[in-house]
């Protein structure tokens, strides 16, 4: 069953057109030592009546567990509208809009995007998505290093506190181009990244300094006197961030002085499904004077012949289907379907609507930290203040305890003490305004019950 | 359809429709008070839309009315590889178990999807013939920069460090140079023969213990299989160096012959093309690799493992010589669901057929072209899923370029060929039908190519125009470069 809509007539009529007796002749420029047998791995051909039977079994299989892990993704409610509008088929199944006068609407909802996420993070300009934060991050940093030509070291300071998962993906990334990474340690009693801990590093050569707000932990920075310290001593500043949480906390655009230089984040949380880890999306914005250095699709809104307003990709020489080897990076396909996703649920949820989702989210949170530590054998691992996410301390190994809270359909939180084995028997854990009362009730009863279960044992 | 008729009205910017205080009520959350430090809260609101939902369902389905997608219209873009997205991948990928699903979730929570995954791992080392597969990369491009940087990791690790040079074809996709400059590669280009074969000649003077790599795609950018593939593997191999196999064109020789079987080291696929995951309007792709033995040990992580009955994620520590992680995660799942759906679907024999009838409707599509007196840029050649015709006598006595029977098409309701690329052949329109067109669509496709010849030569002013029938008419790229307006502001 391969989509192939030929009849035999059709199939013998093409090849009297072309002049050949059969399919297999239009190969005949092949050498024949290179020709396979059968694909033996490939199963026979599944109806879609049979493989959807496959998928449901193996989905149910997987369940549906109350989850209280965040680490980079995060669980929101999703208007219903944002995908029955973003699996239109105009939207789903169109290409990249090269062929401007046929993209208009993909090009009007970038533009749309562009805005939204700017002021968002209160930056000048945005390009069209990167592949996801992480990525995002490492292409940041690539941006750094092309944007601030005072700096020859491409030495970056990257804080402990920065995802960790997303730390990897910059050095697997970046680490290509021989940028090198110095390790900023966090304050063990507040979570945060002091910046007692960047002056170590006055009077060197920095090309660029890393903020994540709200960081790991979710504990939140004091961006101002981390940015200003970035400029004072010549680096640029590049935030990452959660977009929601920015409907509350203060843009990086207006992080100390002057604001940082390149904003960076997972767009995840805005209307894309958790899905074991993708598609997402990463959103870029930057101040208009680095706006040459950024990788990625850029539209811009110009006039047709007639005058008409319209929409347009634009700055393509940084691009590398015209630069090729000299391109800004070598991103061409983006997240485009994950970019509209996230267009679309803004425009839902607008202003308020994401203001009330992240004072919920923060709220449960808070919520889920007293309920939590009222047990005992947990308490909070940070005085710092923090947003939507906790790191938790237990007087035992976290992953046996995870296990059995699985067991029990709760996916109960990160194991942080796998990227931060000093901290002791770290978990992380978040709550988001999809939880309620009952829910983290629910979580605290099952943590006491596994945790009387094993202090027992 | 009247091809000539003025164009749609727009749709203002969403912003345009905005007004203070209006709100999608059922979306809203219970207020709630957030204890954040006064000195970090966001003094002023963002620039967000203050809509109904109904607005933002008009508008957006609106905007979606001005696009051309697979789902309306026939794409012959040459490299991209424009098929139907079946709707049951979409539908099965989307259930909600597997949306709900989160990354971290303990493995134990996602036997089903590991499952899914694992055996997709297994398709494409079979259709592929390699020893092992990474899903991780999220595009065709990121597939190729840990293709790169696995050639580059191999060469690092047999204390090889002066291997620091990737030959790419002139024919090839941007991608490939941008890709090796990323990876901190010097990229070496070499000319193809007047037949569309690379130059042997010229790959020979090239090679040698500064060759990290070469990076071809076959059948190439020309639209042709390159025949002295064996060739340019001993004289690459010899040379000490690894051979990348560009997937963009995979469809074309599916199911008939293997990168693997070619000698190729790695191959990154593009499942967004061959597996017909949809492009999305610019993504999400997905661009597995694909590695021989020599590269085993350096896969992108994380790939999925199986002990016994239990499948589980392989980290670190389990290939400790991994060039690393490229994601956050675990790339984009979901399309790699839908393109696990899509191969079970289309099955072993099926995977054969996609093959065929591509290259068949690709030189069905070229004989029509030629007995109408297009000119091919490759006479002497079969086409393979693609084909290139050249316009440079249309440009010549008509003034009717490449571009100009492009934009005309759109007028037809075709999507327009892949012009300018690539890029060593004048005037030229890449042409891929894929296998999912109906011999009437390629009629049609034909029909209105000769129509539009036919104005070209009474009046090429006519094509200069076009396109007339859609939403705008040409852009002032100049313009939009010039003055940059990138995001909305408010009326002063």
């Amino acid at each position: 069953m391969a989509f192939i809509p030929h009849t035999a007539d059709d199939v013998r009529e093409m090849l009297s057109t072309i002049g050949v007796g059969r399919i297999e002749d239009l190969f005949d420029e092949i050498p024949a030592a290179l020709r396979c047998g059968p694909l033996e791995a490939i199963p026979p051909a599944a109806s879609e009546m049979a493989i959807g039977r496959l998928m449901s079994e193996r989905a149910l299989r997987d369940g549906r567990p109350l989850n209280f892990i965040g680490a980079g993704a995060y669980e929101h409610h999703i208007p219903a509208a944002v995908w029955a509008i973003t699996t239109r088929g105009e939207i789903y199944s169109a290409y990249t809009p090269y062929q401007a006068e046929a993209s208009q609407g993909t090009l009007q909802t970038i533009y749309e995007y562009q805005t939204m996420m700017a002021s968002l993070t209160g930056m000048q300009v945005s390009n069209a998505s990167l592949y996801d934060g992480a990525s995002a991050l490492a292409e940041a940093c690539l941006m750094a290093v092309r944007a601030n030509r005072r700096s020859k070291s491409m030495r970056i300071l990257m804080p402990t506190a920065v995802n960790p998962t997303h730390r990897r993906c910059v050095h697997a990334i970046a680490g290509q181009q021989s940028l090198k990474f110095e390790e900023v340690p966090f304050d063990p009693a507040t979570g945060q990244t002091p910046v007692d801990a960047l002056e170590r590093h006055a009077g060197e050569d920095i090309t660029a300094v890393v903020i994540q707000q709200p960081n790991f932990f979710g504990t939140l920075e004091d961006v101002d006197r981390l940015t200003d310290w970035g400029h004072a001593h010549g680096a640029l500043v590049i935030a990452s961030v959660n977009p929601t949480s920015l409907a509350l906390l203060k843009p990086p655009g207006e992080w100390g002085a002057q604001g940082v230089d390149i904003a960076v984040g997972e767009g995840q949380p805005l209307g894309v499904p958790l899905s074991s880890g993708g598609p997402y999306f990463g959103f870029m914005t930057a101040r208009l004077e680095h706006v040459r250095q950024m990788p990625g699709r850029i539209v811009g809104r110009t006039v047709d012949v007639d005058g008409r307003p319209g929409y347009t990709l634009t700055l393509q020489a940084r691009e590398q289907h015209i630069r090729r080897g000299k391109a800004t990076s070598n991103i061409c396909t983006n997240q485009g379907l994950l970019m509209s996703a996230a267009t679309i649920y803004l425009a839902i949820v607008g202003p308020a609507g994401l203001e009330r989702v992240a004072a919920a989210s923060v709220a449960r949170t808070a919520e889920l930290v007293g309920a939590l530590t009222r047990l005992g054998g947990v308490r909070p691992a940070f005085s710092g203040a923090r947003f939507h996410e906790a790191l938790l301390l237990l007087d035992r190994p976290v992953a046996p305890v995870l296990e059995a809270l699985a067991a029990r359909g709760i996916a109960g939180g990160y194991d942080a003490s796998r990227d931060y084995p000093g901290l002791g028997h770290a978990l992380l854990v978040c709550a988001t305004e999809t939880k309620t009362t009952e829910d983290i009730a629910a979580y605290a009863a099952a943590l006491g019950a596994v945790l009387g279960a094993a202090r027992a044992a | 359809m009247n091809a000539n008729s003025t164009a749609t009205p727009r749709e203002p910017t969403i912003f345009d429709l905005s007004r203070p205080g209006r709100a999608a009520a059922a979306q809203m959350p219970d207020r709630a008070e957030a204890d954040i430090p006064a000195g970090l809260r966001r003094k002023q609101r963002p620039l967000l839309p203050e809509v109904s939902e109904l607005q933002a369902v008009r508008h957006y389905t609106r905007l979606s009315q001005m696009n051309f997608s697979i789902d309306t219209q026939f794409y012959p873009l040459g490299s991209c590889t424009m098929k139907y997205n079946p709707r049951g991948c979409n539908q099965y990928a989307m259930l909600p178990e597997f949306l709900g699903r989160h990354p971290l979730a303990p493995v134990a929570l996602g036997q089903g999807v590991l499952a899914c995954l694992y055996e997709l791992q297994e398709m494409l080392k079979d259709v592929t013939g390699m020893q092992g597969v990474s899903l991780t990369p999220m595009a065709g491009a990121q597939g190729e920069f840990a293709g790169v940087a696995m050639i580059r990791a191999y060469h690092a690790a047999r204390g090889d460090h002066a291997r620091n040079e990737i030959i790419v074809p002139e024919a090839a996709h941007g991608t490939n140079p941008a890709t090796a400059s990323m990876c901190g590669m010097k990229v070496i280009e070499i000319p193809c023969t007047a037949d569309g074969d690379c130059d042997l000649e010229a790959l020979r003077r090239v090679v040698g213990p500064q060759t990290a790599g070469i990076m071809l795609t076959n059948p190439s950018t020309l639209g042709v299989f390159e025949r002295s593939i064996a060739a340019i593997e001993q004289v690459v191999h010899a040379a000490g160096g690894l051979l990348y196999y560009d997937g963009a064109n995979l469809n074309a020789i599916l199911g008939k012959v293997r990168p693997g079987d070619m000698g190729f080291d790695v191959i990154h696929m593009n499942l967004h093309k061959t597996f017909s995951t949809p492009h999305g309007g610019g993504g999400p792709g997905a661009g597995a690799v694909g590695v021989g033995s020599r590269l085993l040990p350096y896969l992108p992580i994380p790939v999925v493992g199986r002990d016994g009955e239990r499948y589980r994620w392989l980290e670190e520590r389990d290939l400790p010589q991994s060039i690393g992680r490229l994601s956050g995660f675990m790339g984009n799942t979901g399309v790699l669901l839908r393109a696990y759906i899509y191969m079970r679907m289309v099955g072993r024999e099926g995977m054969q057929r996609i093959g065929e009838y591509a290259t068949l409707n690709a030189n069905y599509l070229l004989a029509r072209f030629r007995r109408a007196g297009f000119e091919p840029a490759y006479p002497a050649r079969r086409a393979t899923h693609e084909f290139i015709l050249t316009m440079k006598r249309e440009a010549r006595e008509h003034g009717a370029t490449a571009m100009d029977f492009a934009k005309r098409l759109l007028d037809f309701g075709f999507h327009a060929p892949t012009t300018y690329f690539p890029l060593l052949v004048p005037e030229c329109l890449l042409i891929e039908p894929t296998e999912t067109e109906a011999k009437e669509a390629l009629d049609g496709f034909v029909e209105a190519m000769i129509e539009i010849r036919r104005e070209a030569e009474a009046d090429a002013t006519k094509l200069k125009g076009a396109p007339y029938t859609l939403p705008v008419r040409r852009l002032d790229d100049v313009r939009a470069a010039k003055q940059l307006d990138l995001t909305w502001k408010p009326a002063a």
